[in-house]
């Protein structure tokens, strides 16, 4: 109960957001709206304790129990990590956001994107179903498309929201379509099921195919290369959606996934070569495009990309430890998987800093173009102590969070390259790709840094007098900005009570012969670490330095083709070929419609009847009364004559003579409700017709060529002559035996002795009740044709 | 008798899909008119036409006519008679607003 | 239309009442004669109609003051209502019950609850009818 109540309470809150922002106004919907994050994480903090000692908190309750599908939440390690950061940065998120974003914006609209967004992340770290997670992963694409146009005005933000919707999206169906193969080879959608059952699965045919199509999600959703390229599109949203959702939250969303599937995928050679090579290439790309961007928030994206990267090669490297042929102490390598987690949160604190305080130069400056920007810093002193610790932490120096865990990830690169049990040679690279990474991070930290708030100050090309933030903006990135340096000082804290539980739920089974949790040190002598983290401020300064003269390398070819084009073409060609296939059959004509209507049917129907060798006609005639054959001379007549008369009303009346002769056939045939109801239907029908004959013209023949006048007499005669046939064919059978016979107990079950009515109030109601629905929606629909329609002369509805 | 009905059931559709096919609106909507008319037929036709007594329990001992078509006509005839109305609204407002009642020059109007 | 003639007014007055209690009688009669919700609704929907033929909408308007988008909208929403009552009570959605009570006056009659459910039926046609004939008289 707990745990459900955790995921909904944000969708609770959100449908109550626009009554309550009525009532309390722009001013206060922010502090409502921080409220939930806030309690959220106080009460995942009081959890701690509990899931620290291994216990689960967890719920289940039948959704869709006939497909497997349940509600069921569970609380872990794993999950606690990804949660503390969505809660916690959250709350930071929305204090910002309260100073950051002007009342004019439409709040309320923000506000409910930023908690539905909350609520489904939070679902799809504590989803114990595989549909469940699905639903809640697709609901983080479609809030974060949402907040991405929040300025829908612009083109960019436009743009922006549906690249990264359909990158996202179609990651998130394929990971659909490997679930699918999991519950094929598994029988079930629960996760922890289904990782229990490593053992049995391993071998299994369908177990790559669905490891790649995983992947695929966690890659999309996680920016690796080469579907990083919405991120930097999805700059366009205002800052403290890009510090939360694009850098601190959703883009984990994969690294998550990655983390929970360890268990199962986790010592597979292909899952590690996966792993770390799109890793790795995304660290040294993502780095590598950083140092040439002008805009900041931009250069971020691309640092985020790389750290992105950093901690999926991280995950690849610990995954090592899980397979059975890994030479030496398994335990070294779940070190990786630790440093993950490390550098996970300490990147959430540093780049959410970082973020706000892009925003906070954006917010008080007007721009946040470097080529306009410098020496701020005094004129903004505790941005620029901000900027140092965020950039310094990211760059990987002491005293700050990201020194460690920046020494941590070479030290894994470094034992990977020297022992990784799989056959291959790619993995003496990545130590050096990784350190060359890292040189290029410095590279645009100090750029951050120096072109930002040292160097020479423009005045004449920004429009307005610098001055510090707003005290209230700065509480949220300087309770960031002591955090990491906090961290630095007390490490083993978050790594006992935080990471810990999540490395058990990671490697279950080593967890419970070895403590998995290394004793973190600023100071561990001079070693192959901390010398690579000398000459990476060694050659990075060098680099900084010199970077006009080298700049010009990103004007060479390779670099220059970017995916960006590619996906651009792709998109293009998308559009032009559903246009043209589209067209094919999409003519604008009722008339070629109709024609695949009926000519599907009798390729489908009659194909099947004569494929099948059912057409079996019955031609026996039964006793045949006067007046009935009367009647269906008349009906057969006047049916005809409809196709020649040369005035509607005449066809009008001879559409009557065939309803009431209808009626007719239901007095004949015992049914008096039917002959009731279709008297008095055709009346008002006529009668309405008649009345609408008042506005129309009276038709002319037919102007059609003789050619398609034929085609459609042999479409009209073709339908005929099937429906006829298979009425006969149907006459001939009795397969099964009716059911009608239980409906004439109508007097016992439902008190009426009509039975037709019976089935109508009582046997059937919910059909009845749908048909009503459908008769007011007609009624509503004429009554709005009629009544709003626009005035002439008056503005268009589409407003053209 | 059924096999009467169901040939004329098949008339009722031939002509009714002829009409549909035409460009005219007033012919498509009484074209769906008379295939609505053509399935209440059919249907009835399939559970029996005539066999059995009028299906209210006070009125004879039975065998009853089947109900079960009945009860499935009666509610698609309430439908068809919503559907015709909504088309016919359809067309004179169309009419009103492009000046035609034949779809192709509606089409043309609607592409431009 | 003012020319309609003095008979087809005259007539009209008395018929009309006529039709009404025609309708009234087979919405009641349709739980064990031929009639119902459908039918009834419809009789009743087109003794309205011929109102609005012979006489015009302002005049009928004074007599009958009923906006009857809404009793449209009423109906759907008692026949949705009458079934959730069986749903609050842990039957499936739409059960129907049914008694017989000894009533002052009537006598032994039975009281089902499928004639609130008929009611909501008949209100919506006649809300629906009426609207989709008086919308596009009213738009000459």
């Amino acid at each position: 109960m707990y745990a459900v109540f955790v995921i909904f309470l944000p969708f609770i809150m959100a449908a109550l957001l626009p009554p309550v922002h009525r009532l309390i106004g722009d001013r206060l919907i922010g502090w409502y709206v921080m409220a939930v994050p806030l309690i959220l994480f106080a009460a995942l903090v009081r959890l701690i304790p509990r899931i620290a000692d291994g216990e689960i908190v967890s719920a289940s309750y039948a959704w869709i129990p006939d497909a497997g599908i349940d509600l069921a939440v569970r609380i872990d390690g794993l999950g606690m990590i990804f949660a503390l950061l969505i809660t916690g940065v959250g709350t930071l998120v929305a204090l910002y956001s309260i100073y950051y974003l002007s009342p004019r914006e439409s709040l309320g609209h923000f506000y409910v994107y930023l908690l539905l967004f909350m609520g489904a992340m939070l679902g799809v770290v504590f989803s114990d179903n595989l549909m469940l997670l699905y639903t809640f992963w697709e609901l983080t694409s479609i809030s974060s498309f949402l907040l991405i146009a929040f300025w829908y005005h612009r083109k960019g933000s436009r743009y922006g929201a549906q690249k990264a919707m359909l990158i996202t999206v179609m990651g998130g169906v394929s990971m659909l379509a490997g679930f699918l193969m999991l519950y094929f080879m598994t029988g079930t959608f629960s996760i922890s099921e289904i990782i229990g059952m490593r053992e049995s699965l391993s071998g299994a045919p369908l177990l790559i195919p669905a490891m790649v199509l995983i992947l695929l999600g966690a890659f999309t959703k996680s920016v690796q290369f080469p579907f990083h390229i919405w991120l930097p599109d999805a700059m366009e949203a205002p800052t403290p959606v890009s510090a939360y959702l694009h850098s601190a939250t959703m883009v984990k969303a994969g690294i998550y996934l990655v983390a929970l599937f360890t268990p199962l995928f986790g010592g597979l050679e292909s899952w590690f070569w996966s792993l770390s090579i799109a890793g790795i290439v995304t660290l040294l790309w993502g780095a590598f495009n950083a140092m040439k961007q002008n805009d900041l928030k931009a250069l971020l994206a691309y640092s985020t990309i790389s750290q992105l990267g950093l901690i999926m090669s991280l995950l690849g490297f610990g995954s090592v430890a899980l397979s059975e042929s890994a030479a030496g102490d398994p335990t070294a390598y779940a070190a990786a998987g630790f440093a993950a987690f490390f550098y996970l949160l300490n990147h959430s604190t540093f780049k959410g800093l970082l973020f706000m305080v892009v925003g906070i130069v954006d917010h008080e400056i007007g721009t946040r173009d470097i080529r306009r920007l410098g020496g701020l810093m005094s004129f903004m002193p505790v941005t620029f102590t901000f900027a140092v610790i965020g950039s310094f932490s990211m760059a990987g120096l002491p005293p700050f969070n990201g020194f460690l865990s920046k020494e941590m990830f070479f030290g894994a690169a470094v034992d990977v390259a020297s022992g990784q049990p799989f056959a291959g040679g790619a993995e003496v690279l990545f130590p050096v790709v990784g350190w060359l990474a890292s040189v290029f991070t410095f590279v645009y930290c100090t750029i951050i840094v120096y072109r930002t708030f040292l160097g020479p100050s423009q005045p004449e090309k920004i429009d307005r007098v610098p001055h510090e933030a707003p005290k209230g903006m700065l509480v949220a990135p300087g309770i960031l900005a002591a955090l990491v340096i906090v961290i630095f000082f007390f490490p083993n804290v978050v790594g006992k009570y935080v990471i810990g539980p999540a490395m058990s739920v990671m490697f279950p089974e080593l967890s419970r012969q070895a403590d998995l949790v290394p004793k973190i040190e600023a100071w561990h002598g001079f070693n192959l670490p901390l010398l690579m983290t000398f000459g990476v401020i060694a050659l990075g300064l060098l680099l900084f330095i010199t970077f006009r003269h080298w700049k010009k390398v990103y004007r060479v070819a390779p670099f220059r083709w970017t995916m960006d084009s590619i996906y651009r073409s792709m998109l293009g060609a998308g559009e032009a070929g559903s246009t043209i296939l589209t067209d094919l059959y999409m003519t604008g004509r009722s008339r070629d419609y109709f024609a695949f209507i009926y000519l599907f049917f009798l390729v489908t129907v009659g194909g099947m009847l004569f494929l099948t060798g059912a057409f079996d006609p019955d031609f026996t005639r039964g006793p045949v009364g006067i007046f009935e054959i009367s009647f269906v001379i008349i009906m057969a007549f006047a049916a005809i004559a409809m196709l020649f008369v040369r005035s509607r009303i005449t066809a009008t009346l001879l559409n009557g003579v065939l309803g009431y002769s209808v009626a007719i056939f239901f007095v004949f045939f015992r049914a008096p409700d039917l002959a009731l109801t279709q008297t008095v239907i055709e009346t008002v029908t006529t009668v309405l017709f008649l009345l609408c004959f008042h506005f129309l013209p009276e038709w002319k023949p037919e102007d059609s060529p003789l050619r398609t006048k034929v085609v459609n007499g042999i479409i009209a005669v073709g339908a005929g002559t099937l429906v006829t046939a298979f009425g006969l064919t149907v006459q001939g059978y009795d397969v099964y035996e009716s059911i009608s016979g239980y409906f004439e107990d109508s007097y016992k079950l439902a008190g009426g002795s009509n039975i037709v009515n019976a089935i109508l109030g009582d046997f059937r109601a919910f059909d009845t009740m749908l048909e009503v629905v459908v008769l007011f929606i007609a009624g509503i629909g004429v009554y709005t044709l009629i009544a709003l329609k626009p005035k002439k002369g008056g503005d268009d509805v589409e407003g053209k | 008798m059924e096999f009467h009905m169901i040939i004329l059931v098949g008339i009722l559709v031939t002509v009714a899909v002829y009409l549909l096919l035409s460009r005219n609106m007033i012919r498509i909507i009484l074209g769906t008119a008379v295939l609505s008319h053509a399935v209440h037929l059919l249907l009835i036709t399939m559970g029996g036409a005539g066999e059995g007594g009028v299906p209210l329990l006070r009125e004879s001992d039975g065998p009853y006519a089947d109900a079960l078509p009945q009860a499935l006509i009666l509610t698609a005839i309430v439908i068809s008679f919503a559907t015709t109305a909504f088309l016919l609204v359809l067309a004179y407002r169309t009419y009103e607003e492009s000046g035609s009642d034949n779809m192709n020059t509606i089409r043309r109007i609607d592409r431009e | 239309m003012k020319e309609n003639d003095v008979i087809l007014r005259t007539v009209t007055r008395a018929v009309v009442f006529i039709i009404l209690t025609f309708g009234v009688e087979l919405f009641l009669s349709g739980h064990h004669n031929p009639g119902g919700g459908f039918v009834g609704g419809l009789v009743l929907s087109s003794a309205l109609v011929l109102l609005y033929v012979v006489f015009d909408i302002e005049t009928v308007h004074q007599g009958v003051p009923f906006d009857f988008r809404k009793i449209a909208a009423f109906g759907a929403v008692i026949s949705l209502l009458s079934g959730t009552g069986a749903a609050v009570l842990g039957k499936p959605f739409l059960t129907q019950g049914f008694g017989y009570f000894d009533l002052p006056i009537f006598g032994l009659t039975e009281l089902a609850t499928v004639t609130i459910f008929e009611a909501g039926v008949a209100l919506t046609v006649i809300g629906t009818v009426v609207t989709i004939i008086l919308s596009i008289s009213k738009d000459v």
